[in-house]
């Protein structure tokens, strides 16, 4: 995967540089135990973000969240969950390389989103995060700020979506 | 599209998030040994084919990812509600008095 930008017409497409991302399940219950080892207290309702420094958390179910962190800190973050592990049942398993994010920025990002996927964009704020359908690959969209979005895909569907999204930035460019 | 309401979400979402799951209310037997054959593929096999009001399980496989329960219209095609799993099929009364 090369990693590229492309600012064409309204809308800029990039490759995001990689971060440490995990996928953590949890019981609700036990989520005060969960943002201590992570440092950053994990929003409790579905879709809903929080962020603190350059870690960032995501409600993505109800039992459900997705971690973002800076590259380093992966090895630190696995040491800390694995020191609960034996009070707090929970697993965390490290998905950094198992996704692609793409990121999207400009006056009509959203719109070039709407091209496929089926959701009001609308209704996701600012800071928070849905994990969703891009023509049928499973991606979470982050929004990053009001014209300002980041799609995570699954490293095998990148090709799919990346070539979607190309093409929907032309057609937007060309005034279709 | 369908639109779908996601009782664990809060949500309501087009039903390209969603995946059928078949009929809802469908206990497993316990010590399926003990059926017979008979019992065995009315379980495996027989359902209502209601046409009606048909209570169904969906999953909300491209969002939050579980299994919740639904009651539609197979007729109209439309959502009378949605309710998480393991809650009792509601009642066409209560549905009624909340609406």
């Amino acid at each position: 995967m090369t990693a590229h930008v492309s600012n064409l017409g309204d809308v800029t497409l990039a490759v995001v540089p990689p971060v440490a991302r995990f996928n953590l399940r949890i019981a609700p219950g036990d989520l005060k135990a969960a943002s201590k080892a992570f440092g950053l207290d994990l929003p409790a309702k579905v879709g809903q973000g929080a962020h603190e420094g350059d870690r960032s958390a995501w409600c993505l179910g109800p039992d459900e969240w997705l971690l973002h962190a800076p590259e380093a800190e992966q090895g630190t973050i696995v040491d800390a969950f694995a020191a609960i592990r034996e009070k707090v049942a929970h697993s965390l398993v490290v998905i950094s390389d198992r996704e692609v994010a793409y990121g999207l920025s400009g006056p009509r990002a959203t719109e070039l989103l709407t091209t496929g996927c089926p959701i009001d964009l609308g209704r996701i704020k600012v800071g928070n995060a849905k994990r969703t359908v891009f023509d049928y690959a499973q991606v979470v969209l982050i929004r990053d700020a009001e014209d300002e979005w980041r799609l995570e895909v699954w490293r095998s569907f990148a090709p799919h979506v990346e070539a979607l999204l190309t093409t929907a930035q032309r057609e937007l460019a060309s005034g279709l | 599209m369908l639109l779908i309401n996601c009782p664990y979400c809060d949500d309501t979402l087009p039903e390209l998030e969603f995946a059928y799951a078949g009929e809802a209310h469908i206990a497993r037997p316990a010590d399926p040994s003990k059926l017979s054959d008979e019992e065995w593929r009315d379980f495996l096999f027989i359902r209502t084919n209601v046409k009606g009001v048909h209570a169904e399980r969906w999953r909300h496989i491209n969002g939050c990812g579980r299994f919740f329960n639904a009651l539609r219209d197979t007729v109209s095609d439309q959502f009378v509600t949605t309710y998480k799993a393991g809650e009792p099929r509601p009642e066409p009364k209560t549905l009624e008095a909340a609406e």
